[in-house]
Order: structure tokens, then sequence, then C-alpha cells
């Protein structure tokens, strides 16, 4: 593997010298994802495995191009999982394009994110050093977390090698709750339930119908069973995965599909569009056709983000734009780290 | 860095305060050596100094105009919480400005249904619970140093406490932060949303010692309190045997609120100052707790005390009520001061490691102390593998101090030789910053100073503390060479 890593520090310096850019990949499960993708292709798929996994330490850390599959397989024969719930969106899903992403799935609101759990990092930088950051320990506060930056940067700020990971224990018992309500009283809802000692594990709002997951132990989990009331759900994990990874028939026509990251307590954002709530209203889908400007100018009223997640036109900018200030300090570290712009250039496209 | 003469600080000071006394209130601006006495040390008493002058802002506009004239006039700036950190982070630097922000001390709003609370940066970590407690809600990160520590220092250290296991640390427990950059603008950095375009400034500014941006206000998320709580008290007669038992506890599927080991001297140190009822026999005893709703507690408590008993408990007591479990984690948040109690002076390290490095670790300690001829408590977060050895050395006597920086310099070689890091949560600031030589390479060390002057340009926040320099480290590498001790303690640190 240490012949692997030479020979992709060497194609990163070459790149940086002739100053070709390179489009890093895995599986391309989530190359729909971002701005558009241009330059040779640097693929990571070779890098792969896991490199040191104890359960008992809670610390699992692999080769970003290890599958996400086998990595699951392996913590679930463990008894564990990784908290995110990340989603695949196609089979072929690596680690590295998880954390490069830093999408998590329905669990995310009550366990944390992707960069919640990101301990350590070796990347290639722009300039083709390999470097290190972070460690395989819990607890670490020496430099910057350079680890948790890479974690969503769309693979802009270096080629990650290896991630390790605090994984937890997978909850024993699951089960899932099925309400009526309206959208209104599902936001409210979530909201309150959120705020009581509940083992919420996700929730969902769509077409009138509020989907709860308890995650727990067997007695915690019936206690809060009874307390909401609410009908049980069969097939439940089928339902969380489709939501997941987009294979329910909501997101699999080809109209826009728009990520709309609001707090919480939003109200119902009347936009006339189809929609699809999950993170107890921190998260809101909504898909076809609409004015950019002033859907943004919406979310960011009520002080969310906007996302063009899949289809449509990226033209006019995937991610939500930028304050100048911020801008500025994101034009400065894309420098530090990429001084030749050659890793995914374009692929966050906010600022430039 | 050689320091300036004290002619030029002089007049440096009289041309600095001539600009700030223009754009602050009278009372905001401290020139006097007795009004800057208060301000020359941070919790690492062992490093101090007067800073040139000291400001006291009160609103985010005064510090705006405080760092465009430090931006303009190129004078450093340190800023300061509460003054608890363990690790020199707040250590003024004797020709720059030292930055008070203890006038922002407003809980500006709490959200009760959206959870969270926006808070100023002097606000005390634990007057947020307790202004929050009616709704039955807290914020999760408790370092020991809560009732003093300010949520600024929490952010700027990425503080921890015995709860980090199960809730996380700041990084975890924010949202957004509002600062002003070097050159006097603001930014909003994270959101009220679960998440922000862009790269993840809030997490890299979490831990960054002060040196990105100053913060003047912080959104953290508030979680619902654990309607009960309960600890497991249990006593061993081998430390590495309690060792094993921590990671037969995380090995059964659990998670435990708070997972703390002491060993037998840090046990008999706090049974003699608070009689917490530890078993004085034990070569050393866990704390293990749970929490959650009383269905799930009591579960999980049958099964630790299963997983105790089976890695070879010697003794296993569980709390019966409130006042009970308080009195179990009487003796470990008394720790520090009970080692306090029995030495002069005392030397906290901060090291991480896989815990699976534990007994060893723990041996090479007690050779260490053998070896130097000092006495070593061990207090040990040992859910996270975060270890807290205090030397204990009395400072009045001729070699003391440099044979406890020795013995804390060679344990933190030994944590980067374990995979683990120099500091678990205490920060690098001027204490560990030889030691982040040999955690990072140079090209490591020259990205975090690129990270740096993406936001700080001319390196005027806090400059000296957390990363050391090529230069320092080649000095560094020139001194342990020779000998794996520190000579020159006396050299200026930063």
């Amino acid at each position: 593997m240490e012949n692997l890593i030479q020979s992709l520090t060497e194609r990163v310096k070459q790149a940086a010298s002739n100053n070709t850019p390179l489009a890093i990949h895995g599986g391309n499960s989530k190359s729909f994802y971002g701005g558009a993708i241009r330059g040779d292709a640097l693929d990571l798929r070779a890098y792969t495995g896991i490199i040191d996994y104890e359960p008992k330490e809670l610390v699992l850390t692999v080769r970003a191009g290890t599958p996400l599959q086998e990595i699951e397989t392996a913590l679930e024969a463990a008894g564990q999982m990784l908290p995110f719930e990340p989603p695949y969106y196609a089979d072929t899903a690596t680690i590295g394009g998880t954390v490069a992403t830093g999408l998590s799935g329905p669990r995310r609101p009550y366990t944390g994110a992707v960069r919640d759990f990101v301990l350590g990092t070796r990347i290639i930088n722009g300039k083709g050093e390999d470097l290190s950051f972070g460690g395989r320990v819990i607890k670490n506060v020496a430099g910057y977390d350079v680890s948790r930056l890479m974690t969503g940067a769309m693979g802009t700020l270096g080629v990650l090698l290896d991630i390790s990971f605090k994984v937890l224990p997978k909850p024993t018992d699951e089960i899932t709750l099925r309400f009526e309500m309206d959208e209104a009283t599902a936001i409210q809802r979530f909201n309150e339930w959120a705020g009581k000692p509940l083992p919420i594990s996700a929730t969902s709002w769509h077409q009138g119908v509020a989907m709860v997951r308890l995650s727990g132990a067997a007695a915690g989990v019936k206690a809060a069973r009874e307390k909401l009331g609410g009908e049980a759900v069969a097939d439940a994990q089928a339902f969380w995965r489709d939501l997941r990874d987009h294979r329910a028939p909501f997101f699999e026509d080809a109209e826009p599909l728009r990520r709309l990251s609001v707090p919480s307590t939003t109200s119902p954002l009347s936009l006339d569009l189809p929609q699809w709530i999950e993170w107890g209203g921190a998260l809101r889908w909504v898909k076809g056709a609409a004015d950019v400007k002033v859907l943004r100018e919406k979310i960011a009223s009520v002080g969310g983000h906007a996302t063009l997640f899949r289809h449509g036109d990226k033209s006019v900018g995937v991610f939500h734009p930028l304050a100048p200030v911020l801008a500025k300090i994101h034009v400065n570290l894309k420098a530090a780290f990429d001084p030749d712009n050659i890793l995914n250039p374009g692929r966050m496209d906010n600022f430039s | 860095m050689a320091a300036l003469p004290e002619t030029n600080i002089a007049a440096s000071r009289a041309a600095l305060a001539g600009r700030l006394s223009g754009i602050l209130p009278p009372d905001a601006l401290l020139t006097e050596a007795e009004d800057l006495k208060p301000y020359e040390c941070d919790g690492l008493s062992a490093y101090r100094a007067l800073p040139m002058l000291a400001v006291l802002p009160q609103t985010v506009e005064e510090v705006q105009r405080i760092l465009r004239v430090a931006t303009e006039t190129e004078t450093k700036v340190v800023a300061r919480g509460s003054g608890t950190g363990l690790s020199g982070g707040a250590t003024p630097l004797g020709d720059g400005i030292l930055m008070s922000m203890a006038k922002f001390n407003r809980i500006v709003s709490v959200d009760p249904l959206a959870r969270t609370a926006r808070v100023q940066p002097g606000v005390r970590n634990q007057k947020i619970s307790e202004e929050v407690a009616y709704l039955g809600l807290y914020y999760a990160p408790d370092p020991s140093s809560q009732i003093a520590c300010s949520i600024g220092g929490n952010v700027a250290e990425n503080s921890g406490g015995v709860h980090c296991l199960k809730y996380g640390l700041t990084v975890h427990n924010i949202l957004k932060i509002e600062v002003v950059t070097i050159e006097g603008e603001t930014a909003t950095i994270g959101s009220d949303a679960l998440d922000s375009p862009g790269y993840d400034l809030l997490a890299l500014i979490t831990g960054s010692e002060g040196m990105l941006g100053i913060t003047t206000e912080v959104t953290v998320k508030l979680v619902p309190k654990p309607q009960l709580a309960r600890v497991v008290m249990a006593s061993f007669d081998d430390v590495e045997k309690a060792g094993d038992a921590v990671a037969n506890v995380i090995g059964a599927g659990i998670v435990p609120a708070g997972l703390e080991m002491m060993d037998k001297l840090a046990t008999e140190a706090v049974e003699d100052f608070v009689h917490a009822g530890y078993d004085l026999d034990a070569e050393a005893i866990l704390l293990c707790e749970s929490d959650g709703t009383p269905e799930e507690v009591e579960e999980e408590i049958a099964k630790m005390e299963t997983v105790m008993k089976a890695s070879g408990a010697t003794a296993c007591r569980t709390s019966n009520s409130e006042s009970e479990r308080l009195k179990f984690w009487s003796g470990r948040k008394a720790a520090f001061p009970a080692v306090g109690r029995i030495s002069p002076d005392y030397y906290c390290i901060d090291g991480s490691i896989p815990r699976r490095a534990l007994a060893p670790t723990l041996r090479r300690t007690e050779e260490l102390s053998k070896k130097y001829g000092l006495r070593c408590a061990n207090v040990f977060h040992a859910g996270d593998g975060n270890l807290h050895p205090l030397i204990l050395f009395d400072a009045n006597v001729e070699g003391e101090l440099e044979r406890t920086e020795a013995v804390a310099a060679e344990l933190l070689e030994l944590c980067i030789e374990y995979g683990g890091t120099i500091t678990g949560e205490h920060g690098v600031g001027i204490e560990k910053i030889n030691q982040m030589c040999s955690q990072f390479s140079d090209a490591e060390r020259e990205m975090f100073f690129a990270v740096k002057r993406a936001f700080d340009e001319k390196l005027l926040l806090n400059p000296g503390k957390a990363i050391p320099t090529l230069n320092r480290c080649a000095e560094y590498g020139r001194m342990r060479v020779s000998g794996g001790k520190m000579p020159h303690s006396d050299i200026p640190r930063f």
C-alpha cells in the first residue's frame, strides 16, 4: 500500500507541476452531487481495506477506497455501527466519498453527523505532501482540527487516504411508529419530543404521515413507545433505507431535487413543491422547478441554506453562496492546501 | 523571540493607549502595572508575563475597533475568558494586547423548542445549565472547572468533561459562533440549521486556541436532562484488571455516561479530603455511570455490575440515591485539589492513548516516577483514553520542576508512540508546544501555519501558541538529543 501512496503522491505532484486538474473518485455513487466534475480521474478504489478495528476501543481506521458495505459488515459482526447512518445512493459507495461529501443519514440529528465521528485523517494535499492530522483516540486537541475540515470539503483540500472514526454500539432494540398528522403539527411534535429524554433515532414526514424511529435498550424503547402512541410499522428497516438512499419513488424521477437545511423549528415553508421532511424538521427535500434566487433568499431568511442536490441546472450554482467574509477565508484555505487549484476544482462552487 | 527592551514597550504602550483611548470607554482600557497584574497568567501559573496593556470590550463594535487598531499597528492580541486554561493559551504577550471577554457575560436568549441558547463568550459553562434547568434541559460538556470556566474558553480549547464519551466535546455541542476577524470584520460561522454551506469552519475554529478569530457569541445545543443517573463504584486489586474491566464494559455494548479510574495514591488523597467512602485497599477504583430513563438505567446498571464482577472486581457498590451518587463523584471531582493538599505543587499531564495501551503506559509511568524520584497519582478518563497523571513535586526544591518536566516530556512522547496524542483536552498553548514537534512533521506544522494565515495573515492573534515554528522544533530536537530532558528551563517559552 505504501507503493500505492507513493504513486498517488507522484500523480498529485505531477498534476501540480503541469497544472492539470484531478477528479478524485471512489465508487462514483455520489458523482451527481456538487459542482461539475473536470480533470483527469484519480481513482482511489485500489487503496482499500480496514487498517485497524478493535471493537473495545470504539475506533475504526480504514483506507479511503474501502467500500462502505465492507465496513458496515465488519462493524455489524461486532454489534457496532457508523453512528451517522451514511447514505449509499449506490452499492459502490466508498468511505472516502462518504467523508468527502459529508452527507449523513436519518440518525444525524439524534447521534451526530459524519464530521462528529471523524477522529483523524491522512491526506495528500495539493502539493503532493503526505500529511496526518488528528489521530486514533477519542479526545485530541493537538493542532487545528484539519480532519473535520476535510469532511464535506468535496475533495477540494486534499486526497483522503486513511480515516479514523469513533464508532458506537448498535442499539439492541428498534421500533418505528406511524402517526397521521399535518406538516405543522409534525414539525412541532418532532421538536417537542427531541426535548424529552426519549430514544428517538430518526423522524420523517411526507404526505400527512409522520414516522418516528426509536432505538436503544429494550426497556427504554418499550417505555417510549407507550408514551408516544402511534402504530408500529412492519418492515420499517426498508422504509428508512429507502429514505436514506433516495430509493423511495418520491426521489426517483428526474425533477431537480433540492436539499433545504433549515433550523428544525422552521414553520412549513409553503413552497408549493412536493416535499419530504426528515431530521426532526431540519432537513426538507423539495423537488420541481423553482426560481433559484427567490428560493435561496427565502431559505436564507429563515437561517438555512439551499443546495441543488440532484438533476437540474448546475450553472446557477449548486451550493448556497457564501458571505463575502467567509468566501475570502475559503479562497485562502483552498490556496493553502492546494495552491495550484488542481484538486477537484469547482466541485465546491460557492466561492472562487 | 527576544523580548523587547522595556523602554520600547513603554513607548509602544503609550502610543497604543493613545489610539485605543479614543475608541473605548475609559474603564475598558488598563495600562498600569497594578491593573495588569491579574492578567499575567491563566491556569498554567508557572508562566507569567504582564501584557503591554489590557482591554475589556463590552460590545462587538468595540472588539471590531480594537482589532482594526491591532491590524493597523501590527500589534499582537491574546483573548482571555475566565483564565482557567491549563496550557497557557491565554498567557499574555509582553508586547501585545490582552483582550478580556469578561464583560460579554449575558445569556442572550434561550429557545426551548429548538433546544438552543445564544450566549456571550464570558458566560460560565455551568451558568448555562443552571439557567435552563427549569426546561428539563442542560448543556452537556462539563469540564471539571465548569463553575468558573467560560464558554468562549471552552470553544477555544474544545473542552470535554467526564461525560464526553457519551455526550461529546464542545465541537459536538455548539451550532454557531459569531466571530470578529483580526481585520475587524464580523463573520457568522455555522448556523441554526444542522449544517452550513462551504467548509466546516466551525470545527476548524473550535479548539484553535484563539488563533483564528475572536468569538463574540456562541449558540449552544441543549439536551434533555436524563431522568435518572446511577453510578457503579468497583474496586480492583490490580490496575491492569481495572483497565481490562474498562475494555469489557465497552465490549459489552455499553456507552457509559462517565467512566473514570483512580489509582491508590489518588484515592488516598481524596478520601482524606472529602470522605467519599472509597475503598482504600484497592489498587484502583472505577466509577461507571449510567443515565437515562429509570427503565434504561436499571437494565444498564445490571449489565455494568455483571461486567465488573466478571472482570475481577473485589468490591462493587452502586449508588441508591442522588446524594450517594454525588458522594461517589465528589472524590473524583476533588482529585486535583486533594492532590494539591498532599504536595506543595503538582503537574497535570493530559495525554490520550488507545485504551489497549493503558497497562504499559501505567507501568511506564511508575518506572519514570521511581527513576526521577517523584510520586505520581493517576486520575484517568478511562472511557475515552485520556490520562491525567499528576506528578507531585516541590518547586522550592532545586531541580524538582525540571525533573517533573522531564517525566512529562517522556510520558507525552510515549503517548505519541502508542498512536495517541500529547493533549486530550487541555490544549497545547505554550505548555506542550515542544511536543508538537514530535507529534507532527515539518510539513504538517507548516500546513497549520498556512491555515492560520488563511484567517490571520500577519500572525497577530495569539501568536507563539499551539503551533511551534520550524526553528523552535529544530532547537527542541537538539535539546532532546542531549539527554531527553529539558535544560535551560529559564529560557522564554514564547
